[in-house]
């Protein structure tokens, strides 16, 4: 440790201003404060700082992905040996597949998106921003295993140059990244984001796979009325759904992984326990509301149930809660969050082509969320105004 | 203005000039936006309706401008309108007649041109204080202006959200070969949606700006 900043001191002069590699200034500043906390000091307003700046936020929160990581990489080997009929592949065997398919596109997500910070850091000559860090670990968890890596360049490149740096880089986007690349991918290449047969690595090909063997997931089943997976004993049954041994993208089946994350998240107090809370209260009160109408088949999925399917437990956890795009103020969190859990299962219930709610909903609200929290400041503003008057 | 004034005069070549990147309808004024993203996911309508604009724009600022001086202020919106909606009824005609297929494309677009923003602009902005000629070149000016934006992104949304390419009496013109689809490039369906053109034009105005740094709002 003491060997590398001092190593690092050594070559510091040749990244300050008149030295050899000024111009690589923001690419050694990036690698310094990442490896040691920062020693500048502020030359005006607050003074007092924590040692918990962004990059170690998020450092934590690419911590708590791990087990969504390792769980959706053990999953994508199951999975597909399931469909190949080779339900007794050992445990190495399965990891070894899922591996090879989902570190491909950690890596491409990774090296592409953190290219064009590094990039534009250096264009604009400022400090390379670790907003990256996160949204690089959360677009291959959100992604089917099969996806073609060029399409994660391509939508890792969109959403980090549409979706933040036109806004001012990280800190300013509106919108999540991670779900730009999601919502990207999903519009522009549908066969590969969308449809039964993509959702189990090997399926699209077709070879080898056991006759009758259905690569759906319950969502997709259950929007077309196939209720029996749903059931008790079933491939979809409640507690398969929340271990998460389902076909899906490949860190969001498993609601057990992701809450052990949501742990790790708010113990380090780093994630709003506000948004979550009232994300899962939102959902589960809505899909209760459409359990006492039971229009269509997916009216009927219990409201538990409905919390451990598809994306939802992984948006609700690791998406809503991003600070720069969700609402800020407390009161707003709650508004916020709950928004999302209803939209999230009104669109997956009224729009079968759209199973997959949860992104569109907090795209969505992050889109109100400035106006939820404007209403929550003026309030306030408000009634501070009401107690002045009284008080004179 | 005197009369020996050139009709190529410096003054006069900046009417045709300004409009194609300083003063830009599109990417500036951020005028005629609706049609720029309903006509642009195939590069002909794009061409053909650039043509029409400036076809309509041209002789009402013509017509507007030859009338200047006779038009009662409290009417001229009314005036502009009549002129404006006869030439497009032209137009229309005129496309529904020899390039039936396109008109078919452009649907009720070719109608509304007549609410154009960019017509309505020029023809209160300009045509009613200039002359004639000033006024043709105005026309040329920002039409083109409006048919440059529209093309370009016409261009890349066919290229990437089709892979081809058609121009006015050639038809489809398949740009992306085979073998790239073999190898597993896949058409990107997002580019033909409507919010792809807006996103299109919105990194024009970026390019445009980060190169002339004078049109950058403080």
């Amino acid at each position: 440790m003491k060997a590398l900043r001092q190593y690092l001191d050594k070559i510091k002069p040749n990244f300050e201003k008149g030295g050899k590699f000024e111009k690589l200034h923001s690419t050694f500043d990036a690698f310094e404060t990442l490896l040691f906390v920062s020693n500048k000091t502020s030359k005006s307003g607050v003074h007092i700082h924590d040692a918990i700046d962004s990059k170690r936020t998020m450092a934590v929160v690419v911590l708590a992905l791990i087990p969504a990581l390792l769980f959706g990489i053990w999953n994508t080997g199951l999975q597909h040996f399931l469909a190949l009929g080779q339900a007794d592949a050992d445990f190495w065997q399965v990891v070894g597949y899922g591996a090879l398919k989902v570190l491909p596109i950690v890596v491409v997500s990774y090296v592409v998106g953190l290219g064009i910070e590094f990039m534009f850091a250096q264009l604009r000559g400022h400090e390379v921003a670790e907003g990256f860090l996160v949204s690089g670990m959360l677009i291959p968890l959100v992604l089917p295993a099969d996806i073609p890596l060029w399409m994660v360049a391509v939508a890792t490149a969109f959403s980090v140059v549409i979706g933040k740096e036109v806004f001012g880089g990280t800190g300013m986007n509106i919108w999540n990244p991670a779900l730009i690349a999601r919502a990207f991918l999903f519009f522009a290449y549908p066969s590969k984001m969308s449809g039964d047969l993509i959702w189990v690595s090997g399926m699209s090909k077709g070879e080898g796979i056991v006759d009758g063997y259905s690569g759906a997931t319950a969502l997709g089943d259950a929007a077309v009325g196939k209720m029996a997976g749903l059931a008790d004993g079933g491939v979809f049954d409640l507690w398969n759904s929340f271990i998460g041994i389902i076909p899906g993208s490949i860190g969001e089946t498993s609601t057990l992984a992701i809450l052990i994350g949501a742990v790790v998240l708010l113990v380090t107090g780093i994630g709003s326990w506000k948004i979550m809370l009232s994300a899962f209260a939102g959902g589960f009160v809505m899909a209760l509301g459409f359990n006492a109408i039971g229009a269509n088949e997916l009216m009927n999925v219990p409201a538990l149930h409905q919390l451990c399917l598809g994306g939802f437990a992984f948006g609700a956890v690791f998406m809503a809660t991003d600070p720069v795009s969700g609402a800020r103020t407390e009161k707003g969190k709650y508004i916020y969050g709950f928004l999302i859990g209803v939209f999230a299962i009104m669109i997956r219930v009224f729009n079968p082509a759209y199973p997959e709610g949860v992104m569109l909903a907090i795209l969505l609200m992050n889109t109100f969320a400035p106006l939820i929290d404007h209403v929550i400041v003026q309030q306030n503003i408000k009634r501070r105004l009401k107690r002045v008057k009284v008080n004179a | 203005m005197s009369d020996k004034e050139p009709l190529f005069s410096a003054k006069n070549r900046k009417l045709i000039s300004n409009p194609l990147n300083a003063q830009n309808p599109i990417t500036i004024q951020v005028l005629g936006i609706c049609s720029a993203l309903a006509v642009t996911a195939k590069l002909e309508p794009a061409i053909v309706m650039s043509i029409s604009v400036m076809f309509v724009l041209v002789f009402a600022n013509v017509i507007i401008s030859l009338l200047r001086n006779t038009i009662p202020a409290r009417i001229r919106i009314i005036v502009q309108l009549v002129v404006v909606a006869a030439l497009v009824i032209l137009v229309d005609q005129i496309l529904k007649a020899f390039a039936y297929e396109v008109s078919k494309q452009l649907s009720v677009f070719v109608g509304l041109i007549i609410t154009n923003c960019i017509i309505m602009g020029r023809l209160e902005a300009f045509a009613l204080g200039n002359r004639p000629w000033q006024s043709a070149l105005d026309g040329v000016g920002n039409a083109a202006g409006y048919g440059v934006i529209l093309i370009i992104v016409a261009f890349f949304r066919e290229l990437l959200g089709s892979g081809t390419l058609t121009l006015p009496g050639l038809g489809t013109l398949q740009i992306i070969p085979q073998i790239v689809y073999d190898w597993g490039y896949v058409n990107n369906g997002f580019m033909i949606l409507p919010p792809m053109a807006l996103i299109t034009v919105g990194i024009i105005i970026w390019v445009q700006r980060s190169r002339n740094k004078d049109l950058i709002e403080s």
